[in-house]
């Protein structure tokens, strides 16, 4: 009994949960075969073609790929500053 | 009826492939079935030693395939104590280029018009090279073998997808040395944690085992031993193969603690994995 109790004090202490997330991550990449150069290669062409249409911070892009329900998606998240006027302008109505 | 060829495959080295060949093989045959073995780690060969066979081999794989040998029923050891249980044992002295995976395939195609065989077990060798793909030629299904260790799964997620490419699309995956103590101690991955990352079916669990160092030092599969608690996994895991629902391990162990009993009665238990 009392190991019982000292085994539930210690739940979610032991190495597994380490193990597990950093293998999903593994994984991500294994999978999907990008290379987290690859990655950063992709975020910043992205930047340049954002840029063209809103002011956006290099440094704002993040991009990661996620696992979910055994498919990876490419997830970006692009704060928007502000738009650019001059653009606008010259997108034909 | 023709048998049914598998591959015994991890990717990793050292994860117990040969081990678990050996002893599904002699559980089947235990269970009455024609079981050959085949070992197709050209250069590096280990099967006919875990199964005692060592000083039996007068012809090996590449014998057959080259012809050296023209009898296919010449170059398979029969087991001293399995009269079912047939090896057929790799070169020692070639490399794994000697052979082609079309090779290959036409023997596992003689193997199966012979007839005699229920099931044929191909020992793959470690990586994913020649001697890999040389292993999965001319199966029929895949067995991946992991341990419950971040490596060893990675390498396993990696031979899954090369499964997939050569149109092997249900591999089941037997997970070798696992450890219920340090699973109750949250340092090990469990099963559920295990197919959850690789979603594949799962085949069987086997308990980490001291046993298994002394029966290879016998040559002797632990499934000849009695009282062994991987022999009986290995046992259950040859079952379901033929068909049968059995009960996982280690589940049915672990459900006798105190603790265990009180979370069912509670429906705090987590269920088994579906299909096992």
């Amino acid at each position: 009994m009392f190991e019982s109790l000292s085994r539930w004090l210690r739940r979610g202490k032991g190495s597994k949960n380490v193990g597990k997330s950093r293998l999903q991550l593994i994984l991500i990449n294994d999978r999907t075969g990008v290379s987290p150069e690859i990655l950063d290669a992709l975020r910043e062409d992205m930047f340049q073609i954002i840029s063209k249409y809103f002011v956006v911070k290099e440094d704002d892009v993040e991009m990661s790929l996620e696992k979910e329900e055994g498919s990876v998606a490419l997830v970006a998240n692009i704060p928007v500053l502000s738009m650019k006027r001059q653009q606008r302008q010259t997108i034909p109505s | 009826m023709a048998g049914k060829a598998f591959v015994v495959t991890s990717g990793k080295g050292g994860v117990g492939k040969t081990t678990v060949t050996a002893n599904l093989g002699t559980a089947l045959a235990l269970q009455g079935k024609q079981v050959c073995v085949i070992d197709s780690d050209i250069g590096l060969r280990n099967l006919d030693v875990v199964m005692g066979l060592e000083n039996r081999i007068v012809y090996d794989l590449v014998d057959i395939i080259e012809g050296t040998c023209t009898r296919l029923k010449q170059a398979l050891i029969k087991h001293k104590k399995a009269d079912k249980l047939f090896l057929l044992p790799a070169s020692q002295t070639r490399n794994k280029e000697s052979i082609s995976p079309d090779q290959m395939k036409d023997l596992m195609a003689k193997l199966k018009d012979e007839g005699q065989f229920d099931y044929i077990l191909v020992d793959s060798p470690a990586g994913i090279e020649r001697g890999f793909k040389n292993a999965i030629a001319g199966v029929d299904d895949a067995i991946i073998v992991t341990t419950p260790e971040v490596s060893a799964i990675r390498d396993a997620d990696r031979i899954i997808g090369l499964l997939q490419a050569a149109e092997i699309y249900e591999p089941r995956l037997i997970i070798n040395r696992l450890s219920l103590e340090m699973v109750r101690n949250d340092d090990m991955m469990d099963q559920y944690d295990i197919i959850d990352i690789l979603a594949i079916d799962l085949l069987g669990i086997v308990p980490e085992d001291e046993g298994i160092i002394r029966s290879t030092n016998r040559g002797i599969p632990i499934v000849f031993t009695e009282d062994s608690k991987s022999a009986e996994a290995f046992k259950r895991i040859a079952r379901r193969i033929e068909g049968e629902k059995v009960p996982m391990w280690p589940m049915s162990e672990a459900n006798r603690g105190l603790m265990a009993r009180l979370k069912r009665l509670f429906g705090l238990d987590r269920k088994e994995p579906e299909r096992v």
